[in-house]
Parts: C-alpha cells; sequence; structure tokens
C-alpha cells in the first residue's frame, strides 16, 4: 500500500503546518516524531506538561540527565530561551488557553471532535489518564495524529466514541494516514487525500457522510 | 534562630503515623524523593494513603514502599508504567484503593490546599467518566466541575540545594510537584543534595521559599553532577554507564544521591 503515509511521512506532514512561534505540546507515542520534522530555523517552542518550555531533542547516550525528562519520561535536551516550571503553572498554561496547539493520538474520535485516547473501557485494565484530559480541553486546537484504522481494520473517526471520552467537542483537526480532516459543524471535512485515496474510499472506510473542505470558504490565516 | 535542617533521614521523617496521608514529590524518577521514602519504610509506617503523580517504578522508592504492603490508598494520575509492577500487583489483588485525577486536577487542588481554597470549578474531565458524581455548573456558558483541595500530614519533596531556612532550589524538571506539594502539607520534609550558608542561595532564584518547609535534610550529590555541573555518565535511572566517570566515582562514594 504506497497510498498511505508512513509515520515519518506524516509527522512532517503535522509538522508543516504548525506556525513559527507557536507554542505546542506533543503527546506521547507518534505524536512526539512531529518535533524531528519542524522546519530549520523556526522558533516553534515545545511544552512538556511535567514542567517545561523550549525542549530540545534527545540527548547522546552519555547524555542522558535523569532531571530532564519530558512526558513520556524519556530524556531530553534544553534549548537556549528554555524555563521550567511546577506542575500548577505547566497545567494552567493548557486550562488557561495559553497554549496554541496539542497533538494527541487517539484510539476514537467523533465527528463532533470528541476525544477519546485514555482508555479502552476493558474491566481488567489498570486506569491511568495523566495529562491527556486537560490537553484536551486546554489548548486553543487540538489535533489529532493517527492511522485512520486500528488494527483490526475499523475507522477511528466515528459517528460517536464508544470508548471512554477523554474530552467532548475539542478536536478540531484530525491527521491519519490517509486524509486529513477538519472537524466541522457538519461532520468531518476532508482537507487533503494522500496518494491514491479517493473520498468514497474514506466513506467506505469510516461509514461516514463526508464532504471536501470548501477550499473558497477555508481562511488558513484565521487559524 | 532558625535551622530546619535535621542530622539524618531517620530524624527527617520521624513522627509519620499509621493511617498518614503522604504527598511524594516526583514525576516518574525525576524528582523523586528515593532516599526519604526508604527512611519512611525503616520507621515503619502503613496504611498509608499516598498521593503522587505516580504510583511507582521498578522496585526502589514508592514502587518498594507499596511492594512492603505500607499503602493503603493512592491518590494519582498515572500508576500504569512498564515497570509499575508492584502497583499492578496490589491494585489488581485488591490491596490498594486508586483515586484516579487528571494530572491537571491533582496538581490544581494541591495547589488550592496550599493557597487556602475552598475548592474551585475545572473544566478538565467534563463528559468523561471521571466526571462521574461530581457537582456540575454552568459558568459563562462553558461547563466546570467542582474540584477540593487535597491536603496531607506530610509532603516529602526532592530538591538540590536548602539552607537552614528551608530555602530550597530545584533542577530541571525534577521541580514538578514539589513547590506545590511544599505548601500543601502540614509538615513539608525537603531531601536535597546539599545544605548551603544562608545567604549562599540567590533570593531571585528561590522556588520554595522557607515558609513552606519545616525539615531540610541532605543526602548527598547525584552521580549525574559534579561540584554542580553536569556530567553525564548516568542512564535515565541514575544508574552510572559501563566505563563512564559516574561509574568509577560510584565506587568510592557511599551514600550518594541514587
Amino acid at each position: 500500500m504506497t497510498d498511505r503515509l508512513d509515520r515519518d511521512a506524516l509527522a512532517r506532514r503535522v509538522a508543516a503546518d504548525i506556525p513559527d512561534g507557536a507554542y505546542v505540546n506533543l503527546g506521547i507515542g507518534a505524536p512526539t516524531l512531529v518535533a524531528d520534522h519542524l522546519p530549520p530555523g523556526s522558533e516553534v517552542i515545545l511544552h512538556t506538561e511535567n514542567g517545561m518550555l523550549g525542549m530540545g531533542p534527545a540527548p547522546a547516550p552519555g547524555d542522558v540527565d535523569p532531571d530532564l525528562i519530558n512526558a513520556g519520561k524519556l530524556a531530553v535536551t534544553e534549548l537556549p530561551g528554555a524555563a521550567y516550571f511546577h506542575h500548577a503553572d505547566s497545567f494552567g498554561m493548557m486550562r488557561g488557553g495559553h497554549l496554541d496547539l496539542c497533538i494527541l493520538g487517539a484510539f476514537q474520535v467523533s465527528q463532533t471532535g470528541d476525544l477519546a485516547n485514555w482508555s479502552t473501557g476493558a474491566p481488567d485494565a489498570i486506569p491511568a489518564v495523566g495529562g491527556a484530559m486537560d490537553l484536551a480541553i486546554g489548548a486553543k486546537d487540538v489535533y489529532v495524529m493517527t492511522d485512520l484504522l486500528t488494527r483490526g481494520g475499523e475507522s477511528k473517526l466515528v459517528e460517536s466514541c464508544t470508548y471512554p471520552l477523554t474530552g467532548v467537542g475539542c478536536v478540531t483537526r484530525v491527521y491519519t494516514d490517509r486524509a486529513v480532516f477538519d472537524v466541522t459543524p457538519d461532520g468531518f471535512a476532508v482537507r487533503e487525500l494522500f496518494g491514491t485515496t479517493t473520498l468514497d474510499e474514506l466513506r467506505e472506510l469510516t461509514g461516514l457522510t463526508l464532504t471536501m473542505v470548501d477550499e473558497a470558504t477555508t481562511d488558513e490565516e484565521s487559524r | 534562630m532558625i535551622d530546619k535542617t535535621v542530622a539524618d533521614l531517620r530524624e527527617a521523617v520521624a513522627g509519620i503515623a499509621d493511617g498518614a496521608t503522604v504527598m511524594v514529590g516526583g514525576f516518574g524518577r525525576a524528582g523523586q524523593p528515593v532516599e526519604l521514602i526508604d527512611a519512611l519504610i525503616d520507621a515503619g509506617a502503613s496504611e498509608l494513603t499516598i498521593i503522587s503523580n505516580n504510583a511507582g517504578g521498578g522496585d526502589l522508592g514508592l514502587a518498594r514502599l507499596i511492594a512492603e504492603g505500607r499503602v493503603r490508598k493512592v491518590v494519582c494520575s498515572f500508576p500504569r508504567q512498564t515497570d509499575s509492577w508492584h502497583f499492578d500487583r496490589a491494585y489488581r489483588e485488591g490491596r490498594l484503593e486508586l483515586e484516579l485525577v487528571p494530572q491537571g486536577n491533582l496538581a490544581e487542588r494541591i495547589r488550592a490546599a496550599g493557597a487556602g481554597i475552598g475548592a474551585f470549578y475545572s473544566p478538565t474531565a467534563v463528559g468523561t467518566p471521571l466526571a462521574e458524581g461530581k457537582e456540575h455548573r454552568e459558568i459563562d456558558g462553558r461547563t466546570y466541575l467542582l474540584e477540593h483541595p487535597l491536603r496531607a500530614d506530610v509532603a516529602l519533596i526532592g530538591g538540590l540545594r536548602a539552607d537552614r531556612w528551608g530555602n530550597v532550589v530545584y533542577r530541571r524538571t525534577a521541580r514538578n510537584f514539589g513547590p506545590i506539594m511544599a505548601t500543601a502539607a502540614r509538615t513539608t520534609v525537603v531531601q536535597v543534595d546539599e545544605i548551603v550558608p544562608l545567604g549562599a542561595l540567590d533570593p531571585e532564584a528561590i522556588v520554595t521559599p522557607g515558609i513552606f518547609v519545616d525539615r531540610v535534610v541532605a543526602v548527598g550529590g547525584r552521580r549525574w553532577l559534579r561540584a554542580g555541573e553536569f556530567v553525564g555518565g548516568v542512564d535515565l535511572q541514575g544508574e552510572p554507564l559501563a566505563g563512564s566517570a559516574a561509574d568509577s566515582a560510584a565506587a568510592d562514594t557511599v551514600g550518594g544521591h541514587r
């Protein structure tokens, strides 16, 4: 299947939409790859909710600092201009609407922008939520980055989520391996198709009434 | 004269009773006051309620406290980790109770306790299973949940340096919950690498003013620092990489920070 983007290509695609100067939180997992594809010279400031702005890439193995980790508890580095702060300030940055963008993974996204990404609701699972719910409702924009289908072939874009919710009506855009979708008052609108993917194919895969984003009414600058 | 310095770890955790509520700083391993937790285990308190972001990983610190059966309840945001086997087992065997709190609500509830706030409305978790049973209120068209402060009998915190007045500075992302937990407990205990003379900490850079701190104890320097400078040579757990400077230093260091 050459018509789907792999994770790195998708991360590059997401990174291309992040404006210079944005304050961005990258969720644990695939979204962290976005950091590797930010345009050189752009000053996108990465926030990690355990208490840092100006987070840099992973260090060389000999330079791992146990006191300098990201929200995924992985070693990171400090860029010039970085700042540290405690947890209440860090989550105030989200909840208070100071963060421009958050990019999260998802189990499901509904056509009204509901997000499910913290629990599959399996009865024997140990529950853990971390900062997912705060991130979902805090940033000005919440983008989801995910494969369109689960490993079992089910659509992650759904009419309404069957998994426990993380946040209600919070997702504004979804980047998948087959297409980019905007969440609109009329449901999902396809913004961009990758490879040979067609709108009809997406309708079949998702079972949703999808439209194409009307380019004439899209004002990129207003975002 | 004020001197909040205590001589050793035993004295630092003295008086923590069975059934106490204990805040434990740290996010994962960063900032976790492992030496204070070890001392708490040695002191013998049990039936503890632990408020912390995680529920321990590996076999050290918080994980060992749980493994030793000292914990009755955990209030945290993210207990599940690849190496949280001690929590996982105790939880599955029904040996401890879990109150799961979204991370930002956890932080704000701790901050609220320290700041004398009666309760507050948060938008986090609205419409999710974690909203069940909470008072909902619409304010200016947005729905919020009523959240109550979280306070503790004791807070155990990991800092970098302190003076005898209890002023504390932290290191990088090891700061995490320290500054807010310090405000929210009846007795706040801080372990630091070193205690410096009064006046040696830059007043503009003090993160936790001594008014919030009751006891400070020095536990020795971290392996990845030499004279305060980062030298590396360790893994994420702070264990020396084979053949590194930290490895040779570890051989002749006794009681150093883990």
